[in-house]
């Protein structure tokens, strides 16, 4: 590679997108591809990456930027388009029918006929099966989607693209669903398909898995592409540093913690997803008054998991809770909230709000037991009047309390959902990506209130991936990889991004003893 | 007891048998299809409705029952449609744009009737022909078999022809494979570059042809007249036999001549002396204990 035989075959150029609610994904994205190599995308979730491709395969339009396929200036505003320049996607989510059979997911679409009307069977399984076999997979193409597992329904996408001509490949997080065993042998799959001279596209944050496969890796961080480096010329610890590096220093002034009693204990978490994979590792720690305790770690090692069980959206396999020295007996949403934790998730839209109520049923969602007249009419004047306090005091640039949350812009849909939290009466914070998305203003308004309640007594849990904001509120900070807490930081003032990034995607991990400083 | 055993075990029994499960077979293949390309065709009961109104018209007036039968399935197509224009494409809610159809259906083929015959209650007055029983030789010759299964109208054979190109269509050509597709997994077939809504409309149209053959038969082969509201929930009946039968066509029509039986049971026994009343409620009562039982089932299924 980068030879001068070496023909660039999908190059971006200038790439800017902005999605209708404001959020900017792609600010200036510059992308080469060349021929017959497996080149790796990687970042941070919110980097962009996901959004770039969707333009790469035709599902998004960008506002500005120009792509080129083989020199030619291509305009993709279809994925059918995409499909018909010889691009296809594997998506995360797969698009299978699970009810048919492998050949059948395989022609759909593009069905073999017998005499015009029927569904020539044989043709069906002899194009399928010729296709799983010239590229070496191992799959049995009349077995039912429903009953074959995830590695194999990856197998099947693949093979989909395969059939409709694909010559450059774009994988999305492949790897987040496999087993290692699994992850082996499509590294095998897609070393063969490169020597058959496609083209792969590999988005990931995996590290170790890129350094195993990939011939180049191009970072993005934040809506940007940071840099091509060829991997034999890179380390991890390069890779790693330009991805999670901050580019503006923010800084947010607190007095130092007041640690009060223990709040919140948790014992051995675990959890294993519906998939079967183990998200939540024997996760234990301690919540004190008084002190933010930030979770940092690259998304899909189990934070968002943990929030969901210490809200209690989710239910825990094994492990306990207790609050305030009591085990939690009942592990349901209205159990938590009682004990006094709040929860601000990181889906806004479709956890945190119903975005097509107001913002004042929303505010009083939680809390309308409290604004009855004669035990069973809502109070109306009462509701408006804290509303409008609220909406003040959270600075929720708005017409009026009734109006929709779905209007308003992602920035202030956290605030109403912060205002909603925060005027609960609460001892626990549980803040899943509370400022992901969104702008400046709202990002340092809703900082600023954590700090505000912590200094009050409260307990603030932090799940964070955005290192701004573990450096600059937490007082002690835990990363999670791979379901388990691999790094505990009592102090992170002496803390550097370098550092904490290592951990983050688990090219150094504390011994135990280290970690279970967090019982101390 | 007695009277049940002698009104259940004769010929003609087994005979009215089939010739209920006509219209039910019919329907319920059109439900199937549509359930199968991911909608719940509520409509089907208007579409009879509509279609036998209108095959009695096209007889009397255009030529003859097989213009009627014609006329009654492009009606019963036109109508399904032009359900699926209003809940598809404008994106009504799909019951309400239904229940509303079903409405419009019971009153406007009574005003129709009216403006054409000047009568609110049957077309007695028109000589609108019926479609041809069909004696079938060598088994006609059979004694029982021969009276059970010979003679019926051509379209009750139609039904059961019709069975095996359900089962066809879905199960071995490509549309099948689509419009199965449509119904498990739209994303899937989307993106593969099949339009999922011009799926469903083909979809919904071979419904309405089922649907529109199956009020034809109502109008032209069950008797020969139309009648205020004469299909008497078939169409909801034959949704049932549809979830029944788990939206295949073998198990949907099986489900329907269960309900059949219910059905020629309540008109063997009006001539008993059973309650009336209660022996009219059959056929519904059946309907309601077929989809207990079945959701039964179903949830014990998934408990395993």
């Amino acid at each position: 590679m980068g030879d001068m035989n070496s023909k660039v075959v999908l190059k971006a150029e200038g790439i800017v997108k902005v999605y209708p609610n404001g959020v900017v994904a792609n600010k200036d994205v510059n992308l080469e591809i060349v021929a017959g190599e497996i080149h790796a995308l990687i970042g941070e979730n919110g980097a962009g990456k996901s959004t770039l491709m969707k333009i790469l395969f035709g599902m998004e339009q960008p506002e500005k930027g120009k792509i080129y396929l083989n020199g030619q200036e291509v305009t993709l505003d279809s994925p059918k388009k995409a499909i018909n320049l010889g691009i296809g996607m594997v998506h995360q989510h797969f698009m299978l029918v699970e009810s048919l059979t492998i050949a059948e997911n395989i022609v759909l679409g593009k069905e073999p006929k017998k005499n015009g009307f029927f569904l020539d069977r044989r043709e069906m399984l002899k194009i399928s099966s010729e296709v799983a076999e010239k590229y070496n997979f191992s799959i049995n193409v009349e077995e039912k989607i429903e009953n074959v597992s995830v590695g194999v329904k990856q197998e099947t996408e693949i093979l989909k693209a395969l059939v409709r001509g694909a010559k450059i490949l774009i994988l999305d997080e492949p790897t987040a669903v496999l087993t290692p065993q699994e992850t082996k042998n499509l590294f095998e799959e897609l070393r063969n398909l490169k020597k058959q001279g496609h083209t792969i596209i590999f988005i990931s944050h995996k590290l170790n898995e890129i350094m195993e496969i990939c011939d180049r890796v191009t970072i993005m961080r934040h809506g940007v592409t940071v840099e091509t480096k060829e991997v034999k010329d890179t380390s991890p610890a390069e890779i790693s540093s330009k991805m999670v590096g901050r580019d503006v220093v923010l800084h947010i002034d607190k007095l130092p913690a007041k640690k009060g009693e223990l709040c919140l204990e948790a014992k051995d978490l675990c959890y294993t997803n519906k998939l079967g994979k183990m998200m939540l590792d024997h996760v234990s720690f301690k919540l004190y008054a008084g002190e933010i305790v930030s979770v940092a770690g690259v998304e899909g090692n189990g934070q968002s998991e943990l929030a969901e069980i210490l809200s209690g959206m989710k239910e825990k396999n094994e492990g306990e809770i207790l609050i305030e020295n009591k085990r939690m007996q009942d592990y349901s949403p209205k159990a938590f909230r009682e004990k006094g934790v709040v929860y601000i998730p990181e889906d806004r839209m479709s956890v945190g709000s119903a975005e097509r109520m107001s913002i004042r049923d929303n505010i009083f969602a939680c809390k309308v037991d409290q604004y009855l007249k004669k035990n069973v009419f809502l109070d109306e004047s009462r509701m408006e009047k804290d509303a409008k306090k609220w909406i003040e005091d959270f600075q929720v640039l708005c017409f009026s309390s009734k109006q929709k949350v779905n209007m308003l812009s992602g920035g202030n849909i956290q605030k109403v959902v912060a205002a909603r939290e925060l005027t609960e009466d609460f001892k626990i914070i549980i803040a899943e990506q509370p400022t992901r998305g969104i702008d400046a203003g709202t990002s340092e308004l809703i900082r600023r209130k954590l700090i505000e309640f912590r200094d009050a007594g409260a307990a603030v849990l932090l799940i964070s991936a955005d290192l701004n904001e573990v450096f600059e509120l937490s007082d002690k900070c835990v990363v999670m990889w791979n379901g388990k807490i691999n790094a505990y930081f009592e102090d992170t003032a002496e803390l550097t991004e370098e550092e904490l990034g290592y951990y983050m995607l688990g090219v150094k991990n504390q011994s135990k003893e280290e970690v279970e400083k967090i019982w101390r | 007891m007695k009277t049940l055993v002698k009104v259940i075990f004769t010929s003609s029994f087994f005979y009215s048998l089939i010739r209920v499960a006509t219209p039910l077979v019919l329907a319920s293949l059109g439900a199937v299809i549509t359930s199968n390309a991911g909608i719940t065709n509520i409509g089907i009961e208007g579409i009879m409705l509509i279609s036998a109104l209108a095959g009695v018209f096209a007889s009397a007036f255009l030529g003859g029952p097989w213009v009627g039968l014609l006329v009654a399935i492009l009606v019963g197509v036109i109508c399904s449609l032009l359900i699926g224009y209003v809940s598809m494409s404008l994106k009504a809610d799909s019951v309400l744009t239904c229940i509303a159809f079903n409405t419009m259906a019971v009153g406007g083929t009574v005003y129709f009737m009216y403006a054409v015959v000047k009568d609110k209650g049957t077309t007695l007055a028109l000589d609108s022909g019926k479609l041809p029983s069909i004696p079938i030789p060598i088994i006609e010759e059979i004694p029982v078999l021969g009276k059970i299964l010979s003679n019926h109208n051509i379209l009750s054979y139609v039904s059961f022809f019709m069975v095996f190109v359900v089962y066809i269509l879905l199960y071995k050509t490509p549309l099948g494979l689509r419009i199965r597709s449509a119904g498990k997994d739209p994303k899937a077939l989307s993106s593969v570059g099949v339009s999922l809504l011009k799926t469903r409309y083909i979809a919904l149209a071979i419904s309405g042809v089922l649907g529109g053959i199956a009020g034809a038969f109502m109008s032209m082969g069950y008797v020969t007249w139309f009648s205020k509201n004469m299909t008497a929930g078939r169409g909801f009946i034959a949704l049932a036999a549809d979830a029944m039968g788990n939206s295949t066509p073998i198990g949907a029509t099986m489900a329907s001549l269960l309900f059949a039986v219910a059905e020629a049971l309540s008109y063997g026994l009006q001539v008993t002396t059973f309650p009336p009343e209660l022996v009219q409620m059959l056929p519904y009562m059946a309907t309601i204990v077929g989809l207990i039982l079945y959701s039964i089932k179903r949830n014990a299924d998934k408990a395993k």
